[in-house]
């Protein structure tokens, strides 16, 4: 069938192809809105029906690091069928790393006006930097680190628990076990992250004021093109052959392995992807909400993020993104407005969207003539023309 | 030896210093000195000795140092009726007011007063009246005090106890006294502590080498911190060599009991905490194992059983005060009823529909565990609730020295062992166990040969919850009764199930033993925080080398 | 047990050594908690052989197809491949990779993705992480994912979500994969499987087509597609062999019909 090979398209546009407007619509607005949510802010005057508060800019923004984290857990529970309940823990330890940078930052601002050491050493008593902290007075290392340490510890925990065939819910019970190890390290003074307060009384980043409306409008913005850019990641990877292994590997393991696929490598590839995009979650949640604790490590923190996921609809990024923003939304909202109903409502969500909404949101929504087209040729492996049904 | 009620204790001392003879005055300076600020009305001259009446209020009323000179003269009289009043000031049941000093009858804050001296009730309560304060100092001295003021009591339980008090102060005066008990002691256990402390005594005193060397040597029959810190310190001093090689020898003596004892107490608490896990995993294993559903409300199904004990024992205090104590014995079917009907409507309304899908039943439970914690925090409030120990329950077993075993721990472990004892019985032969692993193994053929799975299912789900709430009982003895008792114990839980094995009660009982050992055994070195985390990375690890835990089946129904 | 010997014995007659055989098996045992599924099992398969296996339920025909796969560890026992490769020692991706394909006994496609998409998953080629992140498909694997749509008569479905296909048509999809996969042993678990007649006799056909080119071995209870593969026939009982020859020798065989038929 030579016509096949002349029509086939290239391979960067072939990923736009697939549900176009899901995908269009989704980068569109967070392009747009890293870009008018900082105008309105700067520009407008306070009393301007379109002016968003700083606050709330903040609060946005924090919502779109969620969104990154849900990204990064739809990656391997929609595509991939690993169901991790730990995913808090890369997303803490991007956080953790950005912090430990911000802290050093701090310089001999800090309550007890030491050049070199954070606050809290200083209150252990302690008389050097350990050696784990040296480098990350250097912004570049430290980014390198909010993705290079979740990475590293998804790739070491998914090196051991792939290969040995660890799947399912014990692949989640261990995630779960993984991060609350982690959360009582943390916990500990001797760690050297501060302990039970973790970091906090954050001055500024590369040089510009924390509390400064323009650095939080400007973080708001980073982190909404940063969440397009992995957004167009994860698409472009579920596009390629490799998503096919993945959504293959979800539905049928072995015989993926049976056709010659190392299937762990496989898994590998993506949980380490995903680990170190929760970590760039973590890193730009930090400077936007000033702290940093072990609390973010705590099992309850990551299992939210799996219904956010869930409510907006597993095995559709977008969704993820949605889901994120809706609950957090609704979770803002509801804890102020009804502080005592919000885990009712929470508790009643989990149970309500496993029960009724397996597929979330994006899966119950009508089919759109344009949604029906992006679902057509979803169906439709690239170079291939569309035929009647 | 037992714990005695308080009110026996003080009875029987106070018989018992009424015999005792006033003999033994120590050689201490027994008058008050000159220039002590004695504010009470009847202020004694200088020349003769202070009365008992002055010495009492003379408790209430000066500094520290006031009181323990009053303490020390009125332990030289020999006086019965101090010991009341010193026991009292020691459980800080001493009152005083409008000058005068008070006895309370409990500890509590309406507790009635009476007056020291004359037993008359004072009319008033603990809560108007101001406490006598003691610090750590006079609390030691008083310890002493009612230690050398029973040495000659004619129960054989407190002259040890005496002596064990004395025993903590060593006071060198105390040797005379103490040589004397002992040469008219028969009791055995009373003797060997009168021998403990006389030896304690005699190795630091001054006296001639060869008691030392014998008090030394005696020394390496005791097992305690406290013995091989005298010998410990002694080893730092100047000592004659044969003292010292006699000190040496009896140090490692008393190290390699206690090194033992140490084992045989890490052991002890290692059973303890697997009994508690083994309880806490028991239901999870039945949910998770047979079912293999994963039920992340398993903790809540916990917290509320620990609740149910919270509610029964308040039903009883409210209209069966006289048998509070056995409410506990009530709890166990009503925490299994109510949250085995809990875990039964939780299958029909919600898991049925999730079968094999257990991802999905993983996250619908979890959000059942949310309402159910947010229930329990709307209906009782955030703080913890109290649980009484019944008394037949409270108490510890003391082994040796340094080796004491609470009975609450012994209860639970027995409990846990006869839990799963009955549930492996259940499962083995009964016609439900029967029904339960036929749908397990083959659910198809178990409905068409007319088993109702649905009804299988659901009572199986109520058994697991009901022994999670049963394990709520035995918890709420131990742990904090918060809405949050549950979310300490879901993830050990899990851990225990995975460990041992699913599908195999076998698996959870080593599971829950083994984690609980080895917990303990690494606590010592490396901090209960850290040996925690070491647990969990070892599990971690663990599961990659067996992915279906230490009692898994095989066969090719596993991978399908 | 000697009796269940020699006809094992009889197999590997001829050939004291591996060498010279395709597949391999000596002495090979697979216990469940047990259950011996196979007991001291010993065949071997020429290359350009295709060989049907027969046996009653139980008698460790699905088992043997796992070892060989690398999905159950034999507890002992010898299996090679060409010779001198040891399988025991592989897992499943690598064994597939070396030239082993399977279909299974219940027809397992990918089912959220199409026809068109299972083949390119089966595709022949590299099977890295990379390679497949940065996969694009050349106009010889192109084609020859629509020579096989063809011969599996599935052209018409190509984008469809394999899902909706039905059950014969499953069974054709994987045969489908098994021919991109271009393997040098095919084993094929009950292919004929809730077919309707004229299907089965498609099958048969498809799988003499296939057995030209490549190594075929096939389990099945269907005595009259056995018939029509027209081939040697192994037959197994209590995981070891008890005949092997013609399908009219193993039917005559008495054993043979003592199994079948009972006592």
């Amino acid at each position: 069938m030579a016509s096949m090979t002349m029509t086939r398209k290239p391979l960067f546009a072939t990923f736009l192809l697939r549900s176009p407007m899901a995908a269009l619509l989704t980068v569109g607005l967070l392009v747009a809105a890293a870009i008018l949510v900082p105008l309105s802010n700067q520009l407008l005057p306070p009393g301007s029906a379109f002016h968003v508060p700083t606050h709330v800019v903040s609060l946005l923004g924090k919502y779109l690091c969620y969104a990154l984290l849900a990204l990064s857990v739809d990656l391997i529970w929609g595509y991939c069928g690993i169901l991790s309940l730990g995913h808090g823990a890369f997303f803490a330890l991007g956080g953790y790393a950005m912090g430990m940078h911000l802290m050093r930052q701090i310089g001999p601002r800090g309550v007890y006006r030491d050049p070199i050491l954070p606050d809290f050493m200083v209150f252990l008593n302690w008389k050097e930097l350990p050696w784990y902290w040296h480098g990350f007075d250097s912004f570049p290392f430290a980014l390198l680190m909010t993705v290079l340490v979740p990475g590293l510890l998804a790739f070491v925990f998914g090196w051991f628990a792939f290969r040995s065939r660890v799947t399912g819910v014990y692949l989640s019970i261990i995630t779960q076990a993984m991060t609350f190890a982690l959360l009582l390290a943390f916990f500990r003074n001797d760690m050297g992250f501060g302990g039970n307060n973790g970091m906090t009384d954050f001055k500024e980043l590369l040089g510009f004021n924390l509390q400064a409306s323009s650095t939080r409008v400007a973080l708001f913005s980073i982190s909404a093109l940063v969440l397009a850019a992995a957004y167009l990641l994860c698409r472009w990877i579920i596009a390629s052959r490799l998503g096919r292994v993945l959504i293959a590997v979800r539905d049928a393991e072995s015989r993926v392995r049976f056709l010659g696929y190392k299937v762990e490598f496989y898994k590998l590839f993506v949980f380490t992807l995903s680990g170190m995009l929760a970590g760039l979650a973590g890193a730009l949640y930090v400077p936007q909400v000033g702290i940093i604790n072990p609390s973010e490590f705590s099992p309850a923190n990551s299992i939210e993020v799996v219904i956010w996921v869930a409510v907006g609809g597993r095995g559709s990024l977008h969704g993820a993104i949605l889901g994120a923003l809706l609950v957090n939304f609704a979770k803002s909202y509801f804890t102020s407005a009804l502080p005592d109903a919000w885990l009712y409502m929470l508790g009643a969500l989990f149970i309500a969207v496993t029960l009724f909404l397996p597929r979330g949101i994006i899966g119950a929504m009508p089919n759109f003539p344009g949604m029906a087209k992006g679902w057509r040729s979803l169906r439709t492996p690239p170079g291939v023309e569309e035929r009647a049904p | 030896m037992r714990a005695y009620s308080l009110r026996r204790f003080i009875t029987a001392m106070a018989l018992a210093v009424a015999a005792l003879s006033p003999s033994f005055v120590c050689a201490q300076d027994a008058a008050p000195s000159a220039d002590a600020p004695v504010a009470v009305e009847a202020a004694p001259t200088p020349d003769a000795p202070p009365s008992y009446e002055a010495l009492v209020l003379q408790l209430g009323n000066g500094g520290f140092d006031d009181k323990i000179k009053a303490v020390e003269t009125l332990t030289a009289t020999g006086d019965a009726r101090s010991i009341l009043v010193l026991q009292a000031m020691m459980d800080g049941n001493l009152y005083m007011h409008e000058s005068q000093v008070f006895i309370a009858e409990s500890g509590a804050r309406d507790a009635k007063l009476r007056n020291a001296l004359s037993n008359a009730d004072a009319g008033v309560t603990a809560a108007t009246a101001s406490r006598v304060t003691v610090n750590n100092r006079l609390r030691g001295i008083l310890r002493s005090a009612l230690g050398a003021l029973t040495l000659f009591s004619p129960d054989p339980a407190l002259r040890a106890n005496g002596a064990a008090a004395l025993f903590r102060s060593r006071p060198p005066e105390m040797a005379e006294p103490l040589a004397a008990a002992l040469a008219k002691e028969t009791d055995p256990a009373a003797k060997r502590e009168m021998e403990h402390t006389l030896a304690a005594i005699r190795v630091t005193g001054a006296g001639d080498e060869a008691q030392r060397i014998a008090a030394a040597a005696a020394l390496g029959n005791y097992a305690d911190p406290e013995t091989r810190a005298i010998l410990t310190g002694l080893l730092t001093g100047d000592l004659s060599p044969g003292l010292r090689a006699t000190v040496t020898s009896s140090l490692s003596k008393v190290e390699g009991k206690l090194a033992f004892w140490g084992v045989i107490n890490n052991v002890f608490q290692g059973v303890s905490l697997g009994s508690v896990l083994l309880l806490a995993a028991i239901g999870l294993a039945i949910t998770f194992g047979v079912m293999g559903v994963i039920n992340m409300a398993h903790g809540e199904m916990i917290m509320i059983g620990a609740y149910t004990t919270y509610m029964v024992q308040e039903l009883f205090r409210a209209y069966l005060p006289g048998l509070v104590d056995w409410s506990i014995v009530l709890s166990v079917p009503a925490a299994f009823l109510l949250t085995g009907a809990i875990g039964v409507a939780i299958e029909r309304g919600v898991i049925r529909f999730l079968y094999g899908r257990a991802l999905e039943t993983l996250l619908a439970t979890w959000g059942i565990s949310l309402i159910l914690q947010q229930a329990v925090r709307t209906i009782f409030g955030p703080t913890n609730r109290e649980v009484a120990t019944p008394s037949w329950m409270s108490g510890a077993w003391e082994v040796v020295g340094g080796l004491t075993l609470t009975y609450n721990r012994i209860a639970i472990v027995i409990f846990s062992l006869v839990v799963l004892g009955m549930i492996a019985l259940l499962m083995r032969h009964s016609t439900f166990g029967l029904h339960m692993r036929a749908v397990t193994q083959n659910r198809r053929m178990a409905s068409s040969l007319g088993i109702r799975t649905g009804a299988v299912d659901a009572l199986t789900f109520g058994l697991g919850s009901g022994i999670a709430g049963i394990a709520g009982v035995a918890l709420s003895q131990i742990s904090n009764v918060s809405p949050n008792l549950g979310q300490s114990f879901i993830i050990d839980s899990f851990m225990v199930v995975v460990f041992g094995g699913v599908g195999n009660l076998w698996g959870t009982l080593v599971g829950a033993f083994s984690l609980g050992l080895v917990n303990k055994f690494l606590e010592p070195y490396a901090g209960a925080v850290l040996g925690k985390i070491f647990v969990l990375v070892a599990i971690i690890l663990f599961i990659q080398k067996r992915p279906r835990g230490l009692f898994a089946l095989k066969g090719r129904s596993v991978e399908a | 047990m000697s009796e269940v010997m020699d006809a094992s014995d009889m197999s590997v007659k001829g050939t004291s050594s591996r060498e010279g055989t395709l597949l391999y098996l000596s002495g090979v045992n697979v216990s469940f908690d047990g259950f011996r599924a196979l007991n001291s099992l010993s065949l071997y398969m020429l290359s350009g052989e295709l060989r049907a296996f027969i046996g009653p339920n139980g008698a460790g025909k699905t088992t043997m197809m796992d070892v060989i796969t690398g999905k159950t560890k034999p507890d002992d026992g010898d299996v090679f491949f060409r010779g001198d490769i040891d399988l025991r020692k592989l897992d499943e991706a690598r064994i597939a990779n070396l030239g082993i394909g399977r279909k299974f006994q219940r027809p397992t496609v990918f089912e959220k993705h199409s026809v068109f998409e299972n083949l390119e998953l089966a595709l022949k080629g590299q099977r890295g992480v990379l390679a497949s992140l940065f996969f694009k498909m050349t106009g010889e694997q192109g084609d020859a994912i629509d020579e096989a749509l063809t011969t599996i008569g599935l052209k018409d479905a190509a984008y469809q979500p394999a899902g909706i296909l039905s059950h014969g048509q499953k069974q054709w999809l994987e045969i489908g994969m098994l021919l991109v996969q271009d393997p040098e042993l095919l084993l094929v678990d009950e292919p004929a499987a809730g077919m309707t007649d004229a299907e089965t006799a498609q099958t048969a056909e498809m799988l003499k087509e296939i057995a030209k080119t490549h190594s075929v071995m096939v389990v099945e209870h269907d005595m009259e597609f056995v018939r029509s593969l027209d081939c040697k026939v192994t037959v197994l009982h209590e995981g070891s062999v008890l005949a092997e020859g013609s399908l009219a020798a193993v039917q005559a065989n008495e054993r043979v019909i003592e199994v079948y038929l009972g006592r």
